[in-house]
C-alpha cells in the first residue's frame, strides 16, 4: 500500500488535469445513466398519453444525452492522455535525477544492463498509473455518490440498496477475488519463471544438448512444466470467470431488488408508478462505472512492482556526498597523490586496494598494469569520486579530495574507458554531449587529434552520420577513437584511459596507442591496462596484483626483473 | 481478421469452441427473456396498478432468468479461457519440439533470446485472441441477431432502426480504424523510439557523469519528452475521433428508439410493455458490437504474435538421417571432406567453399585464421548442426549424412567457446551426457579438468546449483565444466572450438594443461586463435574467407610466404 501512496504523491502535481479528466469521465457515464433514465421516463409519460407539449422537454433531454456521451468520451480521452504524457515526462526526469547521484555505485553489483532497461520499462508502466489505477475508482466514486443521491430523492431504502450493490461489485467482489487469487497467481508467476528458465536453457544450450543427445530429456522437462503451467492458468481462469459471473449476478440482483422495492413503494403510494422504469434503467446503467473495477488487480500489481523497483533505487543513499562547505578547486592542480589508499566496495566484501601509494604530477604519463581483478579500474572510479574514499587517502596538491565538490573534481579529467557509451545519435551529437558549445573548429581539432577526422570526412554524411545503438555501425577502433575525440573536446589537464583498447584486435590496439602517444604526449596521462603493449613510452609503470602494488619502474627496468610484469609479458607474447 | 492458421488451432478443441459459442448464444436468449419479464412487471405495476403479490410469478421468473444469465456468462468466460490456455500450451510444446528438430544450426543463426521470447511471451500474446477476440466475433453476431429476431417479431419499425444502425458500427469501425491505423502506428513507433532514447541516456549516465555533463541532461530528457507529447497529442486528437463516432452511433440510436417509441405511445400506436422492452434491449443490442471494436486490438496483436510463431513453424526441417548401415559405430579410421560448400540460409555469401581435407585416426588437426573465416563452420558440419549444400563428408567410406546423428555424436566430445551451463547441480552439469554416471566417475572427470578443488570449496559441493538462477561461474570455470563433460564422455574424437578465446592470458595458461591432457591420444580437431597451441599439430589448415589457403605443419608453413607467417609475426612482433 505504501508504494501506491508514494506513487500517488509522485503524480500529485498533476491534480488539476486529473481532476478535470475525472469530472469528464464521470460526465461520460453520467450521460448514459441520464439517457436511460430520461428515455424510460419519456416512454412512461407517453404511455399516459398527455399532450405532446408536456413531454417536449424530455424528448430534448433524451436527444441531448444521446449526443453528450460521445462528446464527453472524446474529451475525457484527450484530457487523460494529456495528463498521462505530462506524468511520463515528469517520471522520466524524476528517475533520471534520482539515478544520477547514485550512478554507478548503486547499480554496479546488480546486472546493470538488465537493471537499466527494466527501470526504463518500469517508468513506461507507471505512465499509466493514473489512467489505469487512480482514475477508474475515482470516476466510480463520483457516479456512486451521484446515483445514490438521485435514488435518495425517491426513497432512502432504494438509495441504500443500490449503493450496497454498487460497492459490492466495485469493491467487495474485486477485493475478495484478489485475495482468493493470491496463491494461484503466485504459483503462476513461479511456474512461469521456471518454464522460462527451462526454455532459455533448452534454446540457448541447444548445441550442448545436441552434442550430448539430451534433446528429448529437456523437451520432456519443458512439457511437464508446461502442463503444470496450464493447470495453474486454469485455476486462475476459474477465479476470473467466477468474478465476472458474480459481478453480473450482483448487478442483476441489484436491479431486481430496486424493482422489488420500487413495486412496494408504488403499491404503498409513496412514489408515482411513472418513475418505476426510470429507477430500474438508471440503476442498470450506473453499473458501467463499477464493473471495470474488477480488472484493476493487474494494473495495481504492475504499478506496485514497478514502483517498488524504482523506489529501491531512489532510496539508495548516494555513495559520495559533498561536504557542506566544499572547498573551491584550483584548476591548475599540479599533483595527485595516492596516500596509503585501502578500499573495499562494501563492508562484507574483501579489500580491492591495499596500501596503495603513488604520485601523478603534471606532464607525467603513468600506466597501471595488472591482471583482471587487480583493482586497477577502482583507482579511476575513486579518482572520479564514484565511490567514497577513506580520509586523506587521495590528495590534490596536498588537500584531501573529499573536501572538494565532486563536479569540480571531474572537471579536471577527460576520461576514455572501454565502456565509454556512445549514444544512438549522429557523430556530431556524440561529440557535442561533452561540450555543447564546441565550435566547428573545436570538433575538427579534437577529431584530428584522435585521428578519426579522415574517416569522418570519408563518410557521405560526415559528422551527421548516424552511428546506431552503442555505436554499432562503427568498428571497435572507430568507436574508441570517437570516444577519445569526445574526451579531448574537453580541454582538461588530466587524461584518464581505462583499458582504452580492451576488446580490440592487436593491430587496432597498436594504432590507437600510437595515436595517444604521438598526439597526446603533452597531456598528463593515467592509463589502466592489462596488456603490456606500447608501454615503453610511459614515464612510469605501476604493476598491481590482488589490490597491491607489486612492482614499479620503467618498461626496460621491469622487463629486466623476474616478476609479474615479465611473466605477464611472456604469457602474452609467447 | 479471422486468421486461418489460428482458426486451424481451434479445430482440435471443437467442444470448447462449441461450448463457448453455445453459452454465448444462451446468454443472448436470457437477455431477451430478462428484458421481457422486466417490461411486463413494470408495465403491470405502473399501468394496471398490480400489487407485488400479483406479479409474484413474473418476478420469480425474472430472478431465475437473471441467475441463468450470470451462469451463462461464467460459462462463456471459463470455456473461452480454457480454450486459450490449452491452445497456447499445445502450441508452445510443438514450437519447442520444432526448434529442437531444427537443431543448433538454426538457433545459431537466430537470436536465441528472441526465440525463447517467442516461446514464452509470443505464445502468451495469443491469449486474448482466443479468449476475447475470437469468441467476441461469434457473440457479436449471435446476440444482436437474437435480439433483432425478437424485436422484429414485436415491432417492425424498431427492428428496422436496429437493423440499419447495427452495420454502421462495424462499418465505421473499419473505416475509422483504417484511417487512424497509420496515425496510431506512428504514435507507437515514436513512443518506443522515445523509450529507447531514454534508455540510451540512462545507459550512458556513467559516461555523462565522467564527462561532467550528467546534470544538464535532465533538461534534455524533459525537452524531448515534451516535444514528443505535443506531437502525439496532435495525432491522438484525430485518432480519438473513432471513439467519438462509435459512442455517438450507439447512444444516438438508443435515443432515436426512445423518442420514436415514445411518440408512437403518445398516439396509441404501441403498448407500453413492448416499448419498454425495446428500450431495455437497445443498449444490449449495441454492446457486443462495441466490445468487438474494443477487442479488435487484441485480435491484431494476436495475429502479429502468430506471424512470428508460424514463421518458425514454416522453416523446413533438415532431412532425417538414414540409420547407419551397421546400426552402431564404435570407432572410425578417417574423416574426409570432399569439396564441401556451405551457406547459411539468410546470408547469400558462402560460409565455406570447396573445402577438402582429411583427418586420420590419432591425428591432431588445427584450424587457424581470422574470425569469420569459416573455422567454426567446420566444427558445425562435423557435429552435424548443419549439413553441407555441396560436397560430401565421408567417414570410413560412408556419407556422414547417412549416419544417425545421435550415434555419430556419441563418438565426439565437443568443447565450444561458450559452453552452456544448465540450471541444475554441478554434478548434473558434468554428467550431462551420461545421466547414469556414478559420483566417482563425475569426481574423476572433475579432477581431470582441475575443477574438483573448486567444487569441494563450495558449501554445497557437487550439489551446487549453477546456471541461469544459480551460482554464476567465471569463464574459466565454465570451460572446466565443459572439459569435465568431455573427460567423462571419453570420446574417440575431440572437437575444440576456440575453448580459451575469450579468457585472459593467465586463465588461459592454467587451462592449457587440462586441455592437453584431454587431447592426449585422441583424434582432435582444434580451432585456435593463438598459434602457440598448434606448434605440435600434425596438420595446420589456414582459413581465409571460407577457403583453405594454406596447409601443413608449423615448420612447413613458416617457410612459406603467406597468412600464417603474418599471423605469427603479429603475435611475436608486438612488444
Amino acid at each position: 500500500m505504501k508504494i501506491l501512496q508514494r506513487l500517488s504523491a509522485l503524480v500529485f502535481p498533476f491534480y488539476r488535469g486529473m481532476l478535470l479528466s475525472i469530472v469528464i469521465g464521470a460526465a461520460t457515464i453520467g450521460s448514459s445513466v441520464a439517457l436511460m433514465a430520461t428515455s424510460a421516463y419519456l416512454i412512461s409519460r407517453a404511455a399516459l398519453q398527455p399532450s405532446i407539449a408536456e413531454i417536449q422537454t424530455t424528448i430534448v433531454a433524451v436527444r441531448l444525452f444521446g449526443i453528450t456521451r460521445g462528446v464527453f468520451r472524446y474529451l475525457e480521452r484527450y484530457v487523460s492522455h494529456n495528463v498521462t504524457f505530462q506524468i511520463l515526462t515528469h517520471l522520466r526526469v524524476w528517475f533520471y535525477e534520482v539515478l544520477e547521484p547514485v550512478t554507478p555505485a548503486a547499480i554496479q553489483d546488480r546486472h546493470s544492463g538488465d537493471l537499466l532497461s527494466r527501470s526504463t520499462n518500469d517508468v513506461d508502466t507507471l505512465r499509466e498509473f493514473y489512467l489505469r489505477v487512480l482514475a477508474p475508482p475515482l470516476v466510480a466514486a463520483v457516479i456512486i455518490i451521484g446515483v445514490t443521491f438521485f435514488m435518495g430523492t425517491f426513497d432512502s431504502s432504494l438509495a441504500f440498496t443500490l449503493a450496497f450493490f454498487l460497492l459490492l461489485v466495485g469493491v467487495g467482489i474485486p477485493v475478495s477475488t484478489r485475495w482468493l487469487a493470491k496463491a494461484p497467481q503466485q504459483s503462476l508467476i513461479d511456474l512461469r519463471s521456471h518454464i522460462q528458465t527451462s526454455i532459455v536453457d533448452t534454446v540457448q544450450g541447444l548445441a550442448d544438448l545436441s552434442a550430448y543427445s539430451q534433446e528429448d530429456r529437456y523437451l520432456n522437462a519443458v512439457s511437464d512444466l508446461n502442463h503444470n503451467f496450464r493447470n495453474a492458468q486454469k485455476r486462475v481462469a476459474v477465479i476470473n470467470a467466477l468474478q465476472a459471473g458474480l459481478s453480473n449476478l450482483s448487478m442483476y440482483v441489484a436491479i431486481w431488488a430496486v424493482l422489488l422495492i420500487g413495486i412496494m413503494l408504488v403499491n404503498a403510494g409513496s412514489i408515482d408508478g411513472v418513475f418505476l422504469a426510470t429507477l430500474v434503467l438508471a440503476s442498470l446503467a450506473s453499473f458501467e462505472a463499477v464493473l471495470p473495477l474488477g480488472q484493476l488487480s493487474h494494473p495495481i500489481d504492475q504499478s506496485q512492482a514497478a514502483g517498488e523497483r524504482l523506489f529501491e533505487i531512489a532510496d539508495t543513499p548516494p555513495a559520495v556526498v559533498d561536504q557542506p562547505v566544499a572547498a573551491k578547486i584550483n584548476s591548475s592542480i599540479e599533483n595527485i597523490l595516492f596516500n596509503n589508499l585501502s578500499f573495499r566496495y562494501s563492508n562484507h566484501e574483501p579489500e580491492v586496494l591495499r596500501d596503495i601509494s603513488f604520485e601523478l604530477s603534471r606532464g607525467q604519463s603513468l600506466a597501471v598494469v595488472g591482471p583482471s581483478g587487480a583493482g586497477k579500474s577502482t583507482l579511476i572510479n575513486l579518482l572520479l569520486r564514484f565511490w567514497e574514499v577513506p580520509e586523506d587517502s587521495i590528495l590534490l596538491d596536498g588537500q584531501d579530495i573529499r573536501t572538494f565538490p565532486q563536479e569540480e573534481i571531474r572537471s579536471l579529467f577527460s576520461v576514455v574507458s572501454q565502456y565509454s557509451h556512445l549514444f544512438n545519435a549522429t557523430i556530431r551529437d556524440n561529440l557535442l554531449v561533452a561540450q555543447p558549445s564546441a565550435t566547428v573548429e573545436d570538433l575538427i581539432q579534437a577529431t584530428r587529434l584522435a585521428e578519426i577526422d579522415g574517416f569522418i570526412q570519408s563518410l557521405p554524411q560526415g559528422n551527421d552520420t548516424w552511428i546506431g545503438e552503442q555505436g554499432h555501425l562503427l568498428s571497435g577502433g572507430e568507436r574508441q577513437r570517437l570516444a577519445i575525440a569526445r574526451a579531448l573536446l574537453l580541454d582538461r589537464p588530466y587524461l584518464l584511459l581505462d583499458e582504452p583498447t580492451a576488446n580490440l584486435d592487436a593491430l587496432t590496439e597498436q594504432a590507437i596507442l600510437k595515436t595517444i602517444h604521438n598526439n597526446l604526449g603533452h597531456k598528463t596521462i593515467l592509463m589502466i591496462t592489462h596488456r603490456i603493449v606500447g608501454l615503453d613510452n610511459f614515464d612510469h609503470i605501476i604493476v598491481m596484483d590482488k589490490g597491491q602494488i607489486k612492482q614499479q619502474g620503467k618498461h626496460e627496468e621491469l622487463i629486466g626483473d623476474d616478476g609479474l610484469y615479465r611473466r605477464m609479458w611472456s604469457i602474452q607474447d609467447k | 481478421m479471422l486468421d486461418k492458421r489460428l482458426w486451424t488451432e481451434t479445430r482440435k478443441h471443437r467442444l470448447l469452441m462449441a461450448l463457448t459459442i453455445g453459452l454465448a448464444f444462451l446468454g443472448g436468449v436470457f437477455t431477451v427473456a430478462q428484458a421481457y419479464w422486466m417490461s411486463q412487471v413494470i408495465s403491470d405495476v405502473f399501468l394496471q396498478q398490480a400489487t407485488l403479490a400479483a406479479v409474484q410469478r413474473p418476478m420469480a421468473l425474472l430472478l431465475g432468468v437473471m441467475v441463468l444469465r450470470a451462469v451463462a456468462l461464467f460459462g462463456t468466460e471459463l470455456s473461452a479461457n480454457y480454450l486459450a490456455i490449452v491452445i497456447k500450451s499445445n502450441l508452445r510444446q510443438r514450437l519447442l519440439a520444432h526448434i529442437l528438430a531444427l537443431g543448433p544450426g538454426y538457433t545459431q543463426s537466430e537470436s536465441s533470446g528472441e526465440l525463447s521470447n517467442t516461446l514464452m511471451e509470443g505464445v502468451e500474446h495469443l491469449e486474448k485472441y482466443f479468449s476475447e477476440y475470437l469468441p467476441q466475433i461469434f457473440i457479436s453476431a449471435l446476440i444482436p441477431l437474437t435480439i433483432l429476431f425478437s424485436v422484429f417479431s414485436l415491432d417492425l419499425l424498431s427492428g428496422l432502426v436496429l437493423l440499419f444502425t447495427a452495420p454502421l458500427i462495424p462499418y465505421f469501425m473499419v473505416l475509422i480504424g483504417r484511417a487512424t491505423e497509420a496515425l496510431t502506428q506512428r504514435q507507437w513507433t515514436s513512443l518506443s523510439r522515445l523509450s529507447a532514447h531514454f534508455l540510451d541516456v540512462v545507459q550512458g549516465l556513467v559516461t555523462l557523469k565522467a564527462l561532467g555533463r550528467s546534470k544538464q541532461q535532465a533538461t534534455t530528457v524533459r525537452i524531448i519528452s515534451d516535444q514528443y507529447a505535443q506531437a502525439t497529442l496532435g495525432v491522438l486528437r484525430v485518432a480519438f475521433l473513432s471513439a467519438l463516432v462509435l459512442e455517438l452511433l450507439a447512444t444516438i440510436s438508443t435515443a432515436i428508439i426512445a423518442v420514436q417509441v415514445g411518440l408512437r405511445l403518445l398516439y396509441g400506436g404501441l403498448d407500453f410493455a413492448p416499448a419498454l422492452f425495446l428500450l431495455i434491449l437497445a443498449p444490449e443490442f449495441y454492446q457486443p458490437l462495441r466490445n468487438l471494436g474494443a477487442r479488435f486490438h487484441a485480435g491484431a496483436e494476436g495475429v502479429a504474435a502468430a506471424n512470428r510463431i508460424f514463421e518458425v513453424f514454416e522453416t523446413p526441417l533438415p532431412e532425417k538421417s538414414l540409420i547407419a548401415p551397421k546400426g552402431t559405430l564404435s570407432d572410425f579410421a578417417s574423416i574426409q571432406f570432399k569439396h564441401v560448400s556451405l551457406s547459411y540460409q539468410e546470408r547469400s555469401q558462402l560460409a565455406l567453399s570447396d573445402i577438402s581435407f582429411e583427418i586420420n585416426k590419432g591425428q591432431k588437426v588445427a584450424l587457424v585464421g581470422a574470425s569469420g573465416a569459416g573455422k567454426s563452420s567446420i566444427a558445425n558440419l562435423l557435429m552435424r548442426f548443419v549439413d553441407p549444400q555441396e560436397g560430401q563428408i565421408v567417414v570410413d567410406g560412408s556419407d556422414l549424412q547417412k549416419i544417425d546423428r545421435a550415434i555419430w555424436r556419441n563418438q565426439i566430445a565437443w568443447v565450444p567457446q561458450f559452453p552452456h551451463l544448465f540450471f541444475d547441480s554441478l554434478a548434473a552439469n558434468i554428467a550431462f551426457g551420461h545421466p547414469d554416471a556414478t559420483q566417482e566417475q563425475i569426481e574423476a572427470a572433475a579432477r581431470d579438468a582441475e575443477l574438483d578443488d573448486f567444487i569441494q570449496s563450495l558449501p554445497d559441493g557437487y550439489a551446487t546449483q549453477v546456471g541461469e538462477r544459480g551460482l554464476r561461474l567465471s569463464g574459466g570455470q565454465s570451460q572446466r565444466v565443459a572439459l569435465a563433460r568431455a573427460f567423462l564422455r571419453n570420446p574417440n574424437f575431440l572437437i575444440l572450438d576456440e575453448p580459451t578465446a575469450h579468457l585472459d592470458p593467465q586463465t588461459e595458461t592454467q587451462l592449457q594443461k587440462a586441455i592437453r591432457r584431454l587431447m592426449k591420444e585422441r583424434t582432435t580437431l582444434i580451432i585456435v586463435h593463438r598459434l602457440d597451441t598448434v606448434v605440435d599439430a600434425d596438420q595446420i589448415l589456414v582459413f581465409s574467407d571460407g577457403r583453405i589457403v594454406q596447409g601443413g605443419t608449423h615448420t612447413e608453413l613458416l617457410e612459406q610466404e603467406g597468412i600464417y607467417r603474418q599471423l605469427q609475426q603479429s603475435f611475436v612482433g608486438s612488444p
